[in-house]
């Protein structure tokens, strides 16, 4: 072969390198919920033809629990990659190591950045609140209470919104974080819109960030809602801490 | 399997050690046996069978426990404890029973009072009959475990192999939790719903929605020890059933474990307090009263100082895992738990990336087994530095269990390669459990041939990790463990006492308090 490999050479369409440049081999493993025999090795290389594996190799099968079997396929696949097609989402702000947040904060604020949390209205579901700010976090994540940088305050449920203002003005917090669950008669935007308000009302454009989460909420609806930023289901306690050092940079000096 | 000590520790240190755990924890103590709290007080009324939900209230999931004990915290108030209105009441109040009673508190016809007197004597006297029959339930489960050991049989390796259940939905955790078994596990531990810590209530009955976990309640108690009793005797060794004894409902969970025979339960003395944000005093207060329960019911408890190293640095802060095992170590023979009890919790978190990370682990893992040798040491696997690769994982879990056949470890929690990946499939659990076997199956007798070099590596760590230890047992003593605490020398959160989920729920005993159920459990503890 006397082609150099690498994308040049192929004009952006590139296939899987397995120890040949275009041999296009994949390593797959799989269960299929059928015991183990010759058909079963057989339902296996169908599976991986389907997937566009030929030629495809069981190169281990073993019977795994009952009725199960457990399978390691070798193969040559026959799509191809056009690599300048690849389209990447940018999410708006880097995800960042608890590492780095910290050093961010300390270099821009130098001080500790002061993170207020709650569940307002009648809602009484802190689990979202708590997998962002409890240390024992989420998805293996830990939560913001484990950054040295922040002051995490976390008033639980149930917090009537001008209590929130008021202990967000008493505390001089950066960001408040608001976890809505229940969405009874939109129970959960009509609190939102009573939260930005009573926020912008109290202290204009030096009111703290405000963020809300929830599964229910649309991340598009900032604007209309009056909040910095809505999180979805899933959120994990690193994304929330990657977007406030974000928003703080680009938010300087307009909170507080 | 015994292992000879080989580290060299000096005795003297490792005396010292002990004598100021001891120390840090005798205030502590002091302050839970002066309060109580609304869920020992509720742990109560379970002991004497109280159950059931009040059908009226909010969507009919506040258990009647809760309401009566509210109702006389309201009337009353509870510094005397729950037990003298209740039984005073029922004895004067022509009720057919204590469910009777509950429903009528629920309808709001009930006037408690703190009886005096030959009324007092009286109630008391009917209170402890009432606790005496709850434990007694608990004492007949015991001894049907003890049975059923005896004829079905132990695991015929050490460590036990721990494997977790977690679907949300109790009745798709039995097969999942009877698949294990038949695949190799020898524990069964069924994870709590997200959240259900901070719930100052125990949901009731056979529950089928749970946020990445299901609800630990009686019911599904019954139906998994049920479950796992059958597949036990299919399997021949009897299966283990773990749950949590953590969060705000820490004593009424562990009398539920006792009633409904559970087989080793979480129960960290500082967990709620760092991770959970939990008041210390209702912590150190709820956790007292369940380790009685623990003891009482041969309950085998696990600790959790795994959840140390995951937050901070697994290398740096190697002492304040020696320091809490310890401390778990004093509260807990206090509590009247003897050492094959102790399932001190360690684990296998230094970055993998750091030279010579294998011996360290090994040091410290062998310092925990010298340190405590007659307890069943739970040696947990690597999740922080699980990163996606599963292949590196894989090879990760394999020294994990390497180390954990070593140091003759009691129970060991089955590492998954696809940690913070996915929960684990069926072919990750077969995998993993393929890993255990090769190292237990190649290596089970490494032990007898390793003796680490005298003055070496590994045991120059560890006696390092023991002195640091001892040094930061002084300053909590110095300090007292809650100004400890409140200083964030644990983990790197500050809770302070006066702070923290649960407080309200907190009262100091007056004179004259009862606890029918404390009394005979301190009773049969001394």
């Amino acid at each position: 072969m006397n082609e150099p490999a690498g994308l040049a050479a192929t004009g952006g369409i590139v296939r899987p390198y397995g120890d040949t440049t275009g041999d296009g081999m994949v390593q797959l493993s799989f269960t299929l919920p059928i015991p183990h025999d010759a058909r079963a090795e057989g339902a296996a290389l169908q599976l991986a033809g389907k997937m566009g594996m030929a030629p495809a190799m069981v190169v281990h099968a073993k019977a795994m629990s009952e009725g199960f079997t457990f399978f390691v396929v070798y193969g040559s696949v026959t799509h191809l990659v056009d690599v300048s097609k690849v389209e990447v989402i940018e999410r708006e702000y880097p995800l960042l190591p608890a590492k780095d947040v910290n050093a961010q904060i300390k270099r821009t604020l130098r001080r500790k950045l002061v993170v207020l949390g709650a569940c307002i209205g009648t809602d009484a579901h802190t689990v979202g609140i708590d997998a962002i700010l409890n240390v024992k976090g989420f998805a293996g994540e830990k939560g913001l209470e484990y950054y040295r940088e922040m002051r995490v305050l976390n008033l639980g449920a149930q917090v009537s919104v001008p209590e929130l203002v008021h202990r967000a003005r008493a505390e001089r917090c950066d960001a408040v974080l608001v976890s809505q669950v229940v969405t009874q008669r939109d129970a959960h935007l009509r609190n939102t819109r009573e939260l930005s308000a009573a926020f912008r009302e109290a202290m204009g454009t030096r009111r703290p960030l405000l963020v809300v989460g929830g599964p229910r909420f649309d991340p598009a609806m900032t604007d209309e809602l009056g909040v910095d930023r809505i999180f979805g289901r899933g959120t994990t306690p690193g994304e929330v801490a990657s977007y406030l050092v974000h928003a703080m940079g680009q938010h300087r000096g307009g909170a507080r | 399997m015994t292992i000879r000590p080989k580290l060299g520790l000096d005795g003297r240190t490792v005396r010292k050690a002990r004598r100021l755990a001891q120390r840090a924890t005798a205030p502590v103590v002091e302050l839970a046996k002066t309060h109580t709290t609304v869920s020992v007080e509720r742990a109560v009324l379970r002991l004497a069978g109280m159950t059931g939900t009040d059908p009226t209230l909010g969507s009919g999931e506040i258990p009647w426990v809760n309401r009566v004990v509210d109702t006389v915290r309201d009337q009353v108030g509870l510094e005397y404890g729950v037990a003298l209105p209740v039984w005073h009441e029922l004895r004067t109040g022509g009720y057919s029973s204590l469910d009777d009673l509950a429903e009528k508190v629920g309808s709001g016809s009930v006037q408690f009072a703190v009886p005096t007197g030959k009324d007092r004597d009286r109630a008391a006297r009917a209170a402890l009959a009432a606790a005496r029959l709850g434990l007694s339930n608990i004492d007949r489960r015991r001894k049907e475990r003890d049975r059923l050991i005896r004829r079905i049989g132990d695991p015929k390796q050490r460590p036990w192999i721990y494997l977790i259940v977690a679907t949300g939905d109790i009745y798709e955790d039995i097969p999942q939790a009877q698949a294990a078994a038949r695949a190799g596990a020898d524990v069964v531990a069924v994870i709590r719903s997200t959240g259900q810590s901070l719930l100052d209530y125990v949901p009731e009955g056979a529950t089928r929605q749970g946020f990445a976990g299901t609800y630990a309640t009686q019911e599904n108690f019954r139906l998994m020890r049920a479950a796992l009793d059958d597949v036990s005797k299919e399997v021949g060794r009897y299966v283990r059933l773990t749950n949590y004894a953590s969060g705000l409902c820490m004593p009424e969970i562990a009398t539920l474990a006792g009633l409904e025979r559970l087989d080793m339960m979480l129960n960290d003395s500082m967990y709620g307090i760092l991770f959970r944000d939990i008041n210390p005093i209702r912590t150190f207060v709820d956790q007292r009263f369940s380790r009685m329960v623990h003891a009482r019911a041969g309950i085998i408890i696990n600790t959790g100082e795994d959840n140390y190293l995951t937050t901070a640095d697994a290398v740096d802060e190697a002492h304040t895992v020696t320091v809490s095992q310890l401390l778990n170590e004093a509260f807990a023979h206090e509590a009247g738990l003897a050492d094959w009890q102790l399932g001190l919790g360690h684990a296998f978190e230094i970055n993998p990336d750091i030279p010579e990370s294998f011996r360290l682990e090994l040091a410290h893992a062998m310092l925990a087994r010298e340190l405590f040798p007659d307890a069943p040491l739970k040696w947990m696997p690597p999740t922080k530095h699980m990163t996606g690769d599963v292949f590196r994982g894989y090879l990760l879990d394999g020294f994990f269990n390497l180390i954990g056949t070593m140091t003759g470890q009691g129970i060991l929690l089955v590492g998954m390669m696809t940690e913070a990946v996915v929960t684990p499939w069926l072919s990750d659990r077969d995998l993993a459990l393929q890993n255990v076997r090769y190292v237990l199956n190649a290596a089970g007798g490494l032990h007898e041939d390793f003796r680490p070099a005298r003055g070496g590596f590994i045991a120059a760590r560890a006696k390092q990790v023991l002195t640091e230890a001892v040094d930061l047992l002084d300053r909590i003593v110095d300090d007292g463990l809650l100004n400890a605490i409140a200083d964030g020398t644990f983990g790197i959160t500050k809770r302070p006492a006066d702070r923290g989920r649960g407080l309200e729920g907190v009262v100091r005993r007056a004179d004259g308090y009862h606890n029918p159920a404390l009394e005979l459990m301190e009773a049969t503890g001394e």
